[in-house]
């Protein structure tokens, strides 16, 4: 994505916002958008990197201002770190990330033959590390997996996302489209209340986006670090003052799923900037 | 916009930005609102409302965060108004208080799936936090002082 047209398009996408009505979102907007499949949700799918200011925008084009490098470096060095009692390093399966994790990134969560249901990539992370090094999980939120997820995503940059929702999958999106339509909390919101009705307009200080999650782990200016999707699903869930699910918990993963299909076609651009 | 972007971006990274920010609400007994043809024509409380505090409910983030959705041109001095519901100026001339009330207290029954939330319910709610079980947003007084500031807009 070139930095200028983003730019023009912020400068343009402000001037409209600034019209929107109240509780209508933009449709036609001249945000940058790409086309959704038959019978979408959506009538334009928009990367959450078109509602940010431009500052942000030019944090995230720049890979040497771009804090989120920090985590994809770690990765780096993690990929090839021996770990576990097989002896055995990511990169001794895998080899080279840039080939072989080239795709992975966009087509996460994906179905697990052995759980029979889908899991995420920091899962699939994980699961790699007990079968395949004899090594620790590990944890949610942690700096190795945060790391990890950063660097293989980042190696799929500019990909578009590409979940897989139809076969054995099917009913686990189902499941996640329920939980993205059902209200919860003391505010009683869905996810729809605000990313799909909404988008487009201002909820106070915060302009809403679509709540794509083809940037993540993202980092976030509030959080001073990356964070990963379930964390910021748990944001949103508390928001509204609900009990959120865990990161890491079937319904976060079927969510996951569920977002994958909304935001499908739109390049990763993990590690992205947001506010 | 750029400034205000600019500005946008120090508040969100100074942490104050958040749309809804938890905080204690409402732990007094619930006067259950009486529903008569799509109003509420008798005040929840025993003290009459008073604007004054009304108007701070409807700028606190963790009180009645009016602003976060609607614009109110009287509170022209606070940064950001919300866009997702309408502009509440004139908003007396259209209802009167008893509509106002109900509007506030459970606006489901006035607007069919509107995403504004009920400031006076506890029922039919799902996976509330702990922090904020069995208790309204607003307190009966609370509500009150929202429709007394109301008034003057
Ligand atoms: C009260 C409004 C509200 C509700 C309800 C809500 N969100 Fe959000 N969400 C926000 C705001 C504000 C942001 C930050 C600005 C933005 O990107 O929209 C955000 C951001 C996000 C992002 C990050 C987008 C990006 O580009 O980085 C995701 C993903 C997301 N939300 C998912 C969800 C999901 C899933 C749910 C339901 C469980 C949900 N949200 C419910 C307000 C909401
Ligand atoms: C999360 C969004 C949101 C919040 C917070 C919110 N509202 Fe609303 N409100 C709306 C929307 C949207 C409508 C329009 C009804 C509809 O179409 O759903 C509305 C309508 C109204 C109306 C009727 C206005 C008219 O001219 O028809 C009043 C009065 C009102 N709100 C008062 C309040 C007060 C007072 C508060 C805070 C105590 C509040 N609202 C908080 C979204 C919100």
């Amino acid at each position: 994505m070139g930095r200028k047209v983003s730019l023009i398009s912020t400068v343009l996408g402000a001037g409209l916002l600034a019209l929107s009505t109240y509780g209508t979102a933009m449709a036609d907007s001249t945000l940058k958008s790409i086309a959704p499949p038959a019978n979408h949700p959506l009538s334009e799918i928009i990367s959450g990197y078109e509602f940010r200011a431009s500052e942000t925008q030019d944090l995230q084009d720049d890979d040497f201002e771009n804090p989120g490098y920090i985590w994809v470096d770690k990765g780096e060095d993690l990929w090839s770190e021996v770990d576990g009692a097989a002896g055995k390093s990511c990169a001794s399966c895998h080899e080279d990330a840039s080939e072989s994790m080239k795709t992975a990134g966009a087509e996460f969560p994906k179905w697990s033959e052995k759980l029979q249901k889908p899991i995420n990539l920091e899962q699939k992370i994980n699961d790699c590390r007990t079968e395949n090094m004899k090594a620790d999980k590990w944890k949610w939120e942690s700096e190795q997996l945060l790391s990890m997820t950063s660097f293989v995503r980042s190696q799929s940059r500019g990909e578009p996302v590409n979940v897989q929702v139809d076969g054995p999958m099917a009913p686990f999106f189902e499941k996640g489209k329920d939980l993205y339509y059902q209200r919860v909390g003391q505010l009683d919101l869905a996810c729809s209340n605000c990313h799909e009705d909404n988008y487009g307009n201002q909820i106070r200080s915060d302009l809403l986006s679509q709540g794509q999650t083809n940037g993540f782990p993202t980092y976030r200016l509030k959080w001073q670090k990356v964070g990963s999707t379930h964390r910021r699903f748990k944001g949103c869930m508390k928001n509204v003052r609900a009990t959120p699910y865990k990161v890491g918990s079937d319904e976060f993963v079927n969510l996951e799923l569920y977002l994958g299909y909304r935001g499908k076609g739109l390049p990763i651009e993990s590690p992205a900037v947001r506010n | 916009m750029k400034g205000f972007d600019v500005l946008k971006l120090a508040l969100v990274a100074t942490g104050l930005a958040a749309v809804f920010i938890s905080g204690a609400s409402a732990a007094e007994t619930y006067n259950a609102p009486n529903i008569v043809e799509n109003t509420i024509p008798k005040p929840l409380a025993k003290d009459a409302g008073n604007a004054e505090n009304g108007r701070k409910i409807v700028i606190n983030r963790k009180q009645g965060n009016c602003l976060a959705c609607h614009a109110i041109s009287s509170l022209d001095n606070q940064p950001f108004h919300g866009e997702v519901g309408p502009s509440l100026d004139g908003v007396a001339e259209r209802y009167s208080d008893a509509e106002m009330r109900l509007i506030v207290v459970d606006p489901k029954q006035v607007f069919d799936g509107t995403i504004m939330p009920a400031f006076y319910k506890k029922e039919g709610l799902v996976r509330v936090n702990k922090k904020f079980k069995d208790k309204t947003i607003l307190s009966a007084q609370q509500i009150e002082d929202v429709i007394a500031f109301l008034k003057a807009q």
